[in-house]
């Protein structure tokens, strides 16, 4: 196999990071794991209720068959992000077995060790080391029991393949499969060092994805394609706007016509053995409701915002703001706003529950199956031994799915029904129910002096949240403050729906506004965008992508081509880096941009699985292409105006340009996270292109062609 | 009202009584069991549903069971032959051409049509076939390529 020609040596120069995870690497060697006495202990002092954690027995993590065949467990799901691949690719290089022998099972509640949910790609940057250290803990211990076996020293075996063999003495071997005999593996070894990276045999070869035959075949099992004998499929009745409160359901029209009718307080729904049929009888219920009115909408939502936010906290304070106004001899300010976003994910939210003598098990799109197992444990007054839930392949999430209300609904309506119940979300409930992300401020007052160096950065954010958003520039005198977020810390009555993580949260926000701002004061300083980051980077890595990237796509000052417009953005999330640089051109009459080429450099730290990290960079950075040109909801209060893509404009295959990604590796430092750091950069590089090509600046996403005539028309 | 409509569904005699104003979409996925079509959108506008219909790629979703009486019907499960994934499939997988998978079979059988038609499809034909169906995970590039790809195999070889 040929090393991936995307890939490019980084520098040597000493990781900047600083580690989040709970799990450390130390070096690139020993994995310190398995020891959960301290927080164990803490939960005791403070008597908080047990909570599942990590199991510390490497045989939760995987098995082998008497045949040879290796199943790893895994606590994450596989939403199209490759989780199943690398995972596999992972136990098989600790393991040394061959990559087509390793299955997984990820998720069944039932089999799969804890995991509190699959997002953050902490997949790679945290799971990965508990995979690998059951691994290897399960091949050292494998390798002893071969030696007592073989009457061989460990230090003269070797692995291939599952097999166990002597260096020396020719013929003597035994196989994974025939030491485990079909048993549990009791022994157990402390802290065995994983291997390191480099000599990790499959991460720089074309693997195809464990999923990829399942996909292009139609078998791929998702939540809604599991069928059991006598299920029933539920419509349920949905409010006009959220908070409206249900006055009152006449269902006798639905009865009359075939529905079966549950009620359980405000939950009305209308079940049939046919989803279409169901769907039809739903219509046929009158309901009353009682709506809240509100004329706040997409184009007052900010002032709304505003209005709603508790006082700001510091984030960070540094220097002094007015010592570095003093010194500027401009000081620039800007406003920067982003409409809400759906995840929109193609697959709808999706389950199956099937309640039988007090136990019910639940196929669920989730991206939380074990929190998902407390709440139907909850909602049902079941243990949560009781409780079963199965994740099928997961059809795109980006974050929207780690709320799961279907599978508490069908869960419910399966208690009630006595049968098994499928509710899956049509399109419109799909958006209705999304917690979107939210809508955002950004304030930027900054001081440039007469050598064109930022001299003060004074940052305050309003409703998106914090996350990176302090800058990774040197700036000596600089201060970010924030209220309100995605997660959580806003003002009563801020949002009327709900909000949360997508993709890469805040930071898409954050970037925006930051990169956008970089670019002006750029401009102002009379300073080519490249050359004026470069100026204020002292980030080796993020140095490095830039250059990269700027190389790449053969970057000349002032000089896009004719007629076009280039731009730059930087960003970063959780230690990985990015640049990424693009070239639109604008039709000036209707105001739409055309995206001819990006070029984005990542430095992820290691790149575990080469194909599937420019997976995610080409994925991040398409997705990225709607909220920064066609995707903002469109509501009046609680009603969301949008209930399917003929308005909701996703990306399209006319609107994807050529798209070149450059992978970027630094000696020594972790793996970190692939799936978000292109998706952040997409707005403000487009915003700058777009700038570069019109002398229009943009400021609030996203850039419609109403927007882009409107900023064309100040120029 | 049911009735008994046939029609060839993937090369083999199909019979289903139902009530001809139903959607396809749903008589394959829950009569016949066949849900590699998926759902969705309900209103043709993302291509998930795709299947073709005597030789065209129509949207299952909003195509009545009764339109296709007496017609040959190509969903995604019909595409291998003998076990093998066919020439487009092959392309999907080499090129990794998929995140998540779920717009996957509305992909591959949309695609299907435009190179039964056109296997040597310029790419900005593909594009224009391809527009209608929707990929939240942005495998777009590798998906035009799979497809530009399998389009010269399915010619034999030759461009």
């Amino acid at each position: 196999m040929k090393p991936n020609p995307a890939i490019e040596p980084g520098s040597n120069a000493a990781s900047e990071i600083s580690r989040r995870d709970v799990l450390t690497l130390a070096g690139t060697g020993l994995v310190v794991l398995f020891s959960t006495e301290e927080a164990q202990a803490r939960t005791q002092d403070e008597k908080i209720p047990e909570r599942p954690t990590f199991p510390t027995d490497f045989n939760a993590y995987l098995r082998i068959a008497p045949n040879g065949r290796v199943t790893g467990l895994a606590g994450k799901i596989e939403m199209g992000q490759g989780s199943k691949t690398v995972l596999a690719q992972l136990i098989a290089d600790e393991l040394d077995v061959d990559y087509g022998v390793v299955d997984m099972v990820m998720v069944d509640t039932a089999v799969c060790p804890w995991d509190m949910g699959t997002f953050g790609s902490l997949n790679v940057r945290q799971y990965s080391l508990l995979v690998r250290a059951a691994a290897a803990e399960a091949r050292a211990v494998l390798l002893q029991m071969a030696s007592e076996k073989l009457g061989v020293p460990v230090n003269e075996l070797t692995v291939r393949s599952g097999v166990i063999s002597a260096k020396t003495a020719a013929g003597k071997h035994v196989s994974y499969g025939q030491l485990v005999d079909g048993k549990k593996i009791e022994r157990h070894l402390a802290k065995v060092p994983v291997k390191a990276y480099p000599a990790l045999g499959l991460s720089k070869q074309h693997l195809e994805r464990k999923d990829a035959v399942a996909k292009v075949n139609g078998s791929a099992e998702y939540s809604a394609d599991i069928k059991l004998p006598g299920m029933l499929y539920a419509r349920i009745l949905r409010p006009p706007a959220h908070g409206a409160k249900l006055k009152s359901a006449n269902t006798e029209a639905a009865e009359k016509a075939g529905a079966r009718v549950i009620r359980d307080g405000d939950l009305v729904a209308v079940l049939h053995p046919r989803p279409d049929v169901a769907d039809h009888l739903l219509s046929l219920v009158k309901a009353e409701f009682d709506t809240p009115k509100s004329d706040v909408d997409e184009k007052s939502i900010f002032a709304h915002l505003e209005k709603t936010a508790l006082p700001p906290t510091v984030v960070k304070q540094q220097g002094s703001i007015p010592e570095g106004e003093k010194q500027a001899a401009s000081v620039v300010e800007q406003t920067y706003l982003n409409a809400y976003v759906a995840h929109a994910p193609i697959e709808t939210h999706s389950a199956l529950a099937s309640f039988e003598n007090g136990r019910v098990t639940v196929w669920a799109s989730t991206q939380t199956p074990f929190p998902l197992r407390e709440e139907i444990a909850a909602a049902l007054k079941l243990p949560q031994s009781s409780v079963r839930v199965i994740v099928p392949y997961v059809g795109g999430a980006f974050g929207g799915k780690a709320p799961s209300s279907q599978a508490i609904e069908a869960a419910r309506l399966s208690k009630l029904a006595g049968k098994p119940v499928q509710v899956v979300f049509d399109r419109a409930e799909e958006f209705f129910y999304d917690f979107f992300r939210p809508a955002a401020i950004v304030k930027l007052r900054t001081g440039l002096t007469a050598d064109g160096k930022i001299s003060s950065w004074d940052c305050q954010l309003i409703a998106g949240g914090d996350r990176e958003a302090l800058p990774f520039y040197a700036f000596s005198n600089q201060r970010t403050v924030s209220t309100g977020s995605w997660g959580g810390g806003n003002g009563k009555g801020m949002h009327f729906f709900g909000v949360g993580a997508w993709r890469a949260p805040s930071v898409n926000t954050n970037t925006f506004a930051r990169e956008s701002h970089m670019d002006i004061l750029a401009a102002k300083a009379g300073v080519d965008p490249v050359e004026f980051r470069l100026r204020h980077l002292t980030n080796v890595r993020m140095r490095l992508c830039l250059e990269t990237a700027a190389k790449r796509f053969g970057w000349k000052r002032g000089k896009a081509p004719a007629g076009h417009g280039q731009g730059v953005a930087l960003g970063m999330d959780v230690n990985t880096y990015c640049a990424t640089v693009a070239e639109v051109s604008v039709d000036k009459a209707t105001g739409t941009v055309k995206v001819h080429r990006m070029v984005v450099a990542m430095d992820p730290g290691v790149a575990v699985n080469p194909d599937g990290a420019l997976q995610q960079m080409e994925g991040a950075t398409t997705m990225g292409l709607g909220y920064a040109l066609t995707e903002g909801l469109r509501f009046q209060g609680g009603q969301i105006h949008d209930h399917n893509f003929d308005t909701y404009v996703l990306p399209r295959f006319s609107g994807v340009p050529k798209i070149e990604c450059i992978l970027i590796e630094t000696p020594g430092a972790t793996a970190e996270g692939c799936a978000e750091p292109p998706v952040v950069t997409v707005g403000a590089v487009l915003a700058n292109a777009i700038f570069d090509a019109t002398g229009a600046r943009i400021l609030e996403l996203p850039m419609t062609p109403e927007r882009v005539k409107a900023a064309l028309a100040r120029v | 009202m049911e009735q008994t409509i046939s029609f060839t569904l993937n090369g083999k005699p199909a019979s289903v009584v139902a009530d001809g104003e139903r959607m396809l979409l749903w008589v394959l996925r829950s009569d016949l069991a066949l849900t590699g079509t998926k759902f969705g959108c309900g209103e043709a506008q993302c291509g998930a549903c795709t299947v073709i219909v005597d030789g065209e790629a129509v949207r299952s979703c909003v195509t009545p069971l009764k339109d296709v009486a007496g017609k040959h019907v190509l969903t995604i499960e019909g595409l291998e032959s003998g076990g093998q994934l066919n020439a487009l499939q092959q392309a999907f997988v080499k090129h990794h051409a998929f995140q998540c998978g779920f717009c996957t079979p509305g992909m591959v059988i949309n695609a299907y049509a435009l190179l039964l038609k056109t296997p040597l499809a310029k790419r900005e034909e593909i594009v224009k076939e391809m527009d209608g169906n929707l990929c939240r995970c942005g495998a777009h590039v590798r998906i035009l390529d799979a497809i530009e790809e399998a389009g010269v195999a399915m010619h034999g070889g030759k461009q």
